[in-house]
Parts: C-alpha cells; structure tokens; sequence
C-alpha cells in the first residue's frame, strides 16, 4: 500500500520510519492483551514536529491514529483497532531535564519506566510507579494508562506522580497542561490526561515527581497452608492501619510454577504465600515488620521469613514480577483479569471465584496486588480451540461481574482499552457514558485518535459497530 | 426571561418543600457573594433533588451556586449572574464506610469536624487539614481545591479522593472514579470537579480513602534570622531520610499573627510567649510514628538546624503543637480576621525557588510600607497575605502595585500566582487581573461539556470559566 498517506509519512520522517508491509506490521498487530488488530502503517517520530506532522497527515487523510510505547499494555490500548497508523514513541526515548534539588525529570514518552529510576539512582530517587513491565513499559504508556504496580500500595499510582505534559491534541495544536510546580491554576487537565488511554491526546513530554528512596526495606515472606488465612491476613493488615509498601498475594497453584522456574524459596507444598515490603526509617519498617508478622502469626502463618539482604530481598521479587513470564511455559496462552474488590471481601471473593472456576471447568491461579484489592485471576486456555477461549472470556466475565457486586471495579491498572469497553455500562449509565463521549469529541472531534477504545460504540449512530470481544475483534494468540 | 421570583421560587417549592425555600431577603443575605445576592436559597435533601433543582434551573437558565457552610464564599472571582443559592447542608450523611477497608463515601454537606469524630472512632482521619477546620463541609472543601500542613506527607484531595459523584450543568447526574482504591475505569472525571469552585457540576457524593491516625506525633519550631536559613533547613530535611508530616517556613509577620488576638479567637492549643522570637522567621515541622522513630526524628533534625545556623530550637508540647498545627492550618482565616483589607495570594514554585521569592516578597513588602505575612508549604506552596491598616485608596493602591510585583516576580521564577481572596470593591483592581494560562482555551472546552449553557457558579474561576 503506498499511498498518498504513506507518501507523506515517508517525506515527514524517512522512509526508514515507515512500515507497511504486511511482514512488517505483525510485530504490531499485538500487544500484551489477548487481542489483535492490524494498522496499515507503523510510524516512529522522533521530534514533537514530527508527532504534529503525523496528526496533521492522519486528519487529512482521515485515518485513524494510535499511540504505542512498548505494547505491553493488557487491554488492547495500543492496538489500532479500526487500522490506521500507529505511533511508536521508541525513538522519542530521552530524559531531557532532571532537577535533583525538586524531585522533578522530564522526560519524551518513550523512556523505559525502569531507566529513568535508574537515571536517578545515584542520588537516591527514583520513580515510584512500578507496573511488572517496567524493565520494557515507557513512561508515555505507563501515564496513558495510569499504571499502577505493586509498590503503589503506599505511594500511589501513575496519576499520583504526574505534574505537567505537553501534548499534541488531535487538531494538530501543541498544549502544555499543569507545571513543575504543584497546584496550577484552573481545572486539572494533566489529572483528566493520565489514564485516558490515548483518546485525547499523543503526549510528547511528560513531568514526573522523583521519590526519595526509603532508607530501609524489609521484604517477609508469610506462608500459609491455606489461602483463606492468607486473605484473612491482608484483611487483617488494611484494618490495623498497617501500610506496607507492597503486600502480594500468590497462590498454591501459582508459586509452584513459579518457583518451579526462577527459585525464589517459595515452599512448594504451601497453601499461598504473601510477600510484603515495609519501608521508611530504619526504626519506622522494622517496627512495621514486627506489626506485620504478628498479624500473620495470628492467622496461622506457618512461616515468616525476612529477607537478609538485598539479594534474598531480589530474589523474592524476581519470583514475583517474573510471574507471568513462568505461567507462559506452561501455556502459551492465558488470560489475566483485573478487578478490584474493597480489601475488605477478599477472603469471601477468592472463594467465590474458585467456586466460578470450578463450575465452567476451569483451574484459576491467583497472584495479585492483594494490599489494594486488585485482583488479577488467570486462566490457562488452548489457543486453539475456539469454544474454549468463548468460554474462558464468559468466566472471565463472571469474574468481572463478581468484582462489581462487591462494590468494586472492572480494572485497577489494566485500562479499559478494547478488551472491556463492552463492560462499561456494567459500572456506568448511558448518560455517564454520554458524558465520557463528549469529553473526548471535545478534545478529539474527528475521532482519529485511538477510535474504538473506552467507551462503547453506540448502536446506528454513525460511529463503526464494533465487533463483540469473543468475535474477530479479539481472537487468541 | 423569567425572574426568579415570579416563576421558579413555586416550582422549586415543588421539588424541595416551602420549607427549604427561602426567599426573604434578610436570611438570602448571608449568602451573597462579592455583593451579589441570589434572589433565592435552594435547600435540596437528596441527590434526586438536586438533579431536580439544576434541571428546573437550566430551563429557566438561573444561574446556580452550590454553597456548604459558606465559609470561603470570599474566595475566587465575582459571579458573573447569581439566581439561587444551592445549600448542600441537607445533604450530610455518611453513606458508606467500611474501615476495614480504609474507605469512605460521603455526601458534601457533612461537616468536616463531624466527620473527623466519626472516623476517629475508628482510628482512622482524612488528612485534608483544610481551613475553617469547625464550620466547612467535606463538599466545600473539595470543590474550593483549599489545601492543608498535612499535604507534606499524603498529599491533597487530588491523592486521595477515590470517586465523585456530581450534577452537571443540565441536570444529569453523573460521576467520576470509583469506590475502591484502585480504579482506571473511564477517565478521571472526579479530578476535574476538586478545586473547580463549582463551576463543573454540584457535587452529591464524594469517595475518600482514609488513614490511620498515626499513634504519636512530635512538633518542632526552629528559628532562623533569615528566611534564607530557614528554607535551608527544608532543603536540608527533603535530602534527608525524615518524612515530616507537615513542614512550613512562617515569616516574621506570620509569627506574629500566630501569637496574636485573631489567632486565639479561630485556632485552639496555646503560643507561649517566647516561641517565636521577634523578627525571626520560623521552620515548623510535625512528624508522625513511635517513640524510637520520633527520638530519632529529633536528634536528625537538631542536627541538620544547626548546619544551617539556628537561632533557636523549641520541641513543643502537646498544647503546643495543636496551637501550632491550628494556626498552620488556619492561616487564611486569621489573615482575613486580622486586617480590615487583607488581600492573599497564593503562590507556586519549585521549592528550591523560595528563598529568593521570599527576599523580593519582603523587599516588595517593605517598599511598598506593607504589614504582610507569608506560610511557605515545604512543597512549594506560599501563601502572601497583605495586611493593610485601613480599606481605603492610598493602602489600595499600594496593594496593587505590590501584588503586581509578587505576580511578576513569581512568574520570572516559572511559577504561578493568584488572588483567591480580596476585599470585594478591589476586585477589579485585583482578582480580575488573574493571568489566563495557555491551556485556557481547553478548560473553556469542558466547560462546554459539563455545563453548555453556564448556569454553573459561572464567572467564579480562572478566566470567568
């Protein structure tokens, strides 16, 4: 296809920062969701006039736009959904400013999450957010979604820690929102931003706060022998007023792969284990450890272990940010839900969703953020057959619906993107939905940006009628 | 046109009950806003009512002001068409509050002073420290955007604000966020309504997530010669392992009003005589934890005062510290109460950027032959209050020429200033003269989506937004 678009793309950045072969494009028709959608086009800028230069293509050419950092995401927000062009933030890769003295880096949205902590190291900062992608996730991705990570427990997600963006707005117009200083005047824009899952704007630089690392961490390890003591412990922790600075659940089924493939020291024959961080002072995190043990004691706990060191400490990480990467040894595909529950029901939902599992034929592991309630079930499944991945989706689905009726939602750090915008109207109304809309008709009134995601398609109303998830929008790996 | 009084008093009789109708004049009164007085007050009791009554009014195209206690209707802009007051006081109940949970939903016109005592039955705050800590709502405070000492360690609203449920400007109820602490379904609408002085949607229920009441605290007041030294100590503190609670920087004029009659008569606990020492600007910070972290908290922090040559250094007592945590707290309360013009700005720069704004604050001051005292948040956030002897020209016009001043001399640094709060007759020498900011244009586009027909608090922010 070299048409007129691509005539253009490759006069704006080079032809070799234009892919549109279908050989080429495969790479891009995925992202770390269980979805597909082929663009016609891969871009990669590398200067915000190129970014403008693309938008200003794309409105003539009426073809619809999608930002992508590393396509890591877990909901299909970089996917182009209705084709079009996607825009690989990769080359805009630079931290262009960092300012020790005020805990602030500016950053171009494609800077790796973890090279920007590492950046800072040295000075004793770092950034906070910490999806399990952070070693390949950017930054651009990690705010469109409003990523969050298990340390987020104790100090908040993405948005918490955003403070000013330039971004280039569908029209083609280059904006600033919010500053490096706190508390701009008027609405809160860069809070509207975060988490828009690029439907209203392509970022081109982003202002981070940096955090003062802790002076001491202790990292426990609290095994069970069931996973209903193990809830009841978190439970417990929350209401005592204990903050960790990450508290992780994995269950039997899950730890036993796990280790079985990177040797953390989980104890195969255990129920579930919680891995807990607490950080601050040297006297605030082990006063802290001791509070957390004793909970863990009251509960039953069959072991508490604290880390010795820092390589024990990695060691027990390793095991669990590289979690998913064991669960794909043994099954090439697996789908990996998002609710959020009050911590609260977290013993009686665990139960319900065995129970789920278990009545649709399906083996559910559980390894999840279980400090801020946020679920993440998964489920093995064979690519191949087809019925399967029907019915693994509907128990997914179950699952969702479950997260709802306990006062919870339908995803905590995932984003919404075009695996679940058919379950907003299971949290919003028509005219919440109606609102949603006409804020992004009002920053993206041609709709070329990101079409299709977030908010569902309505019926005849001149927009595309999407395709349900379990039809062609969303086929297996 | 139809007036408020000819047609909608009965049909907003309908909604809410005579009762919470209320048009005589001398009760309306207290609810006007820069001289303006709505012809009426609305007092809806439930959230259908408010829908009711913002659907009644955008046929009418009666332009509406969500009121709680009334506390900062002196803040922000003039209206720019004032038909009815919306009291939100009817609408104060806890609707959800799971303390194992550590969160919260609650409508907006529950007190805040209320809503303290029922979550610290259960050892459990929300640290929002927010002025007129007896009077305001949980509503007011959150759509007015105000901000308080404990924003050093858990942040403001923006952090902990979980969900908002609201009605927009044509009467649809709507809401943003959630009921869980974590939550990225749909964008972030409630972020948009804190600090929009209403000007977005009447807020109807608001989800908080709360915190621990921490077991013990420790307050600390460190005076230096110079602002220059005192700000020192902050730079010294951020680089440093400690996390203070609540850290702020009080000019000699501040000292000064927090020993003073205006002080005692708004804020509790007790000033001795000799805490703040004349003329002396003052570090002031609470930390929060048990026994070894305080004691460690305090031989850290003795040490880092004395590198930046301290000229005294207070460990207060309990009395103390409430005394000095209130006025903090407090500031802009005892600021107006203090002078019969006072006109405060509030300031935001990078925090490496204070000492030189607080030298050309007090040389503009003291050029100017102005009382003023200033509140430096440890995070870049200053509060210049200037205290003029009377409410007449010759103080106006001095007024004017030194805001201007600091206006320009913060935005020399890259930072932002504006006049929330100023006498009303100097409005247009003052608060119309707020800088419109380049991301103007899109605030005006959201505008447009919550409220079409700007019927909302309209002209009360930024701009006339």
């Amino acid at each position: 296809m070299e048409s007129r678009l691509i005539h253009g793309l490759k006069k704006l950045l080079g032809a070799y920062s234009v892919l549109y072969k279908p050989e080429d494009l495969l790479l891009y028709e995925y992202d770390g969701s269980v979805l597909v959608a082929r663009p016609d086009c891969v871009v990669f800028p590398r200067t915000t006039a190129h970014v403008i230069g693309i938008v200003e293509l794309a409105n003539r050419f009426q073809t619809p736009l999608v930002g992508r950092g590393a396509g890591t995401g877990l909901s299909g927000g970089a996917l182009a959904r209705q084709g079009g062009i996607i825009t690989v933030f990769s080359r805009m890769n630079r931290i262009l400013a960092i300012d020790i003295e005020n805990q602030r880096a500016t950053v171009q949205p494609g800077v790796v999450n973890s090279d920007l902590s590492a950046a800072v190291a040295h000075e004793g900062l770092h950034f906070a957010p910490d999806p399990s992608s952070q070693k390949a996730s950017t930054i651009g991705g990690n705010v469109a979604e409003n990523a969050g990570g298990p340390h987020t427990l104790a100090y908040g997600v993405t948005t918490n820690h955003i403070v000013a963006m330039e971004v280039v707005l569908p029209t083609g117009e280059l904006v600033q929102f919010g500053g490096a200083a706190l508390d701009q005047i008027g609405y809160d824009l860069t809070g509207l931003f975060v988490g828009s899952e690029g439907t209203l704007g392509l970022m081109t630089e982003i202002t981070v706060k940096l955090t003062r690392l802790p002076e001491a961490v202790k990292t426990l390890l609290a095994i069970f022998d069931s996973l209903d003591d193990a809830t009841e412990t978190v439970a417990e922790i929350t209401a005592r007023g204990i903050t960790p600075a990450a508290c992780e659940l994995l269950d039997g089924w899950t730890l036993r792969i796990v280790e079985d493939y990177v040797h953390a020291g989980f104890p195969l024959d255990s129920g579930a284990v919680l891995l807990i961080d607490v950080d601050g002072l040297r006297e605030a995190a082990e006063s802290q450890a001791e509070q957390v043990a004793d909970v863990c004691q009251v509960h039953h706990a069959r072991e508490v272990r604290v880390a010795r060191d820092s390589a024990e400490r990695d060691l027990l990480w390793k095991g669990r940010k590289n979690a998913f990467g064991a669960i794909g040894r043994i099954s090439p595909t697996y789908y990996v839900q998002d609710g959020v529950i009050p911590r609260t029901k977290l013993p009686a939902t665990l139960r319900r969703i065995d129970e789920i599992g278990k009545r649709n034929g399906f083996r559910i592991g559980n390894i999840f953020h279980a400090g801020d309630g946020n679920l993440h079930p998964i489920l093995l499944f064979d690519e191949r057959d087809r019925e399967q991945f029907r019915r693994a989706i509907a128990t997914s689905d179950e699952i969702i619906e479950l997260c709802i009726e306990m006062g919870g939602s339908i995803t905590g750090e995932h984003g919404i993107g075009m695996e679940k915008d058919r379950l907003m109207p299971l949290l919003f109304t028509d005219a919440e939905l109606d609102l949603m809309r006409r804020v992004r008709d009002a920053f993206n009134p041609a709709g070329i940006l990101n079409p299709g995601k977030i908010i569902p398609v309505r019926k005849g109303c001149g927009e595309i009628r999407q395709r349900p998830l379990s039809e062609a929008g969303a086929q297996p790996l | 046109m139809s007036t408020v009084r000819e047609v909608a008093v009965a049909q907003f009789v309908g909604i809410v009950g005579a009762s919470n109708v209320v048009d005589d004049p001398a009760e309306v009164a207290a609810y006007a806003i820069d001289g303006k007085t709505p012809a009426a007050v609305v007092r809806p009791g439930s959230s259908e009512e408010v829908v009711a009554a913002v659907k009644l009014a955008a046929s009418e195209k009666l332009a509406i002001i969500p009121t709680g206690a009334r506390t900062k209707l002196a803040m922000g802009l003039p209206p720019a068409q004032y038909d009815l007051a919306l009291d939100m006081s009817r609408l104060d109940k806890v609707l959800a509050y799971d303390p194992g949970d550590l969160t919260l939903g609650v409508e907006p016109g529950m007190p805040l002073s209320k809503l303290a005592a029922i979550l610290a039955e259960h050892g459990q705050f929300l640290p929002l420290a927010a002025p007129y800590a007896e009077r305001s709502t949980v509503g007011g405070t959150i759509a007015s955007g105000v901000d308080g000492p404990l924003r050093q360690l858990y942040g403001t609203a923006r952090d902990f604000v979980l969900g908002i449920e609201f009605v927009t400007g044509e009467g649809i109820p709507a809401k943003g966020g959630g009921r869980v602490v974590k939550n990225v379904a749909g964008y972030d609408l409630h972020k948009l309504m804190i600090g929009a002085m209403g000007t977005l949607g009447v807020i109807t229920r608001i989800n908080f997530r709360t915190f621990p009441l921490p077991a013990s605290s420790l307050a600390f007041v460190v005076s230096f010669e110079t602002a220059e030294r005192a700000l020192d100590l902050r730079r010294r503190v951020a680089q440093s392992p400690l996390r203070p609670m609540a850290l702020e920087i009080l000019s000699p004029g501040a000292a000064e009003l927090f020993s003073s009659d205006a002080a005692k008569r708004i804020a509790n606990g007790t000033i001795p005589a000799n805490l703040f020492p004349a003329s002396h600007w003052a570090f002031t910070a609470d930390f929060a934890g048990d026994e070894r972290v305080l004691e460690r908290c305090e031989r850290e922090l003795r040490e880092r005062a004395g590198e930046s040559g301290t000229a005294s250094f207070a460990v207060l007592d309990d009395a103390q510290r409430i005394g000095v945590f209130d006025r903090k707290r407090e500031f802009i309360p005892m600021a107006l109460d203090s002078s019969p013009g006072t006109v405060i700005m509030k300031v935001s720069l990078l925090p490496s950027q204070m000492q030189y704004f607080c030298a050309q604050a007090a040389k503009i001051a003291n050029a100017n032959a102005l009382p003023w005292a200033a509140m430096a948040r440890g995070l870049g956030i200053i509060y210049v209050a200037l205290l003029p002897e009377r409410r007449d020209e010759d103080w106006r016009n001095r007024i004017v020429l030194a805001a201007e001043q600091i206006s320009a001399a913060t935005v020399n640094l890259g930072g932002n200033a504006s006049i929330p709060w100023c006498p009303s007759e100097w409005n247009s020498s003052l608060k119309n003269r707020t800088l419109r900011r380049e991301d103007f244009a899109q605030m005006k586009k959201l505008k447009g989506v919550f409220d079409p027909q700007g019927i909302l608090a309209p002209g009360r922010l930024l701009g006339g937004l």
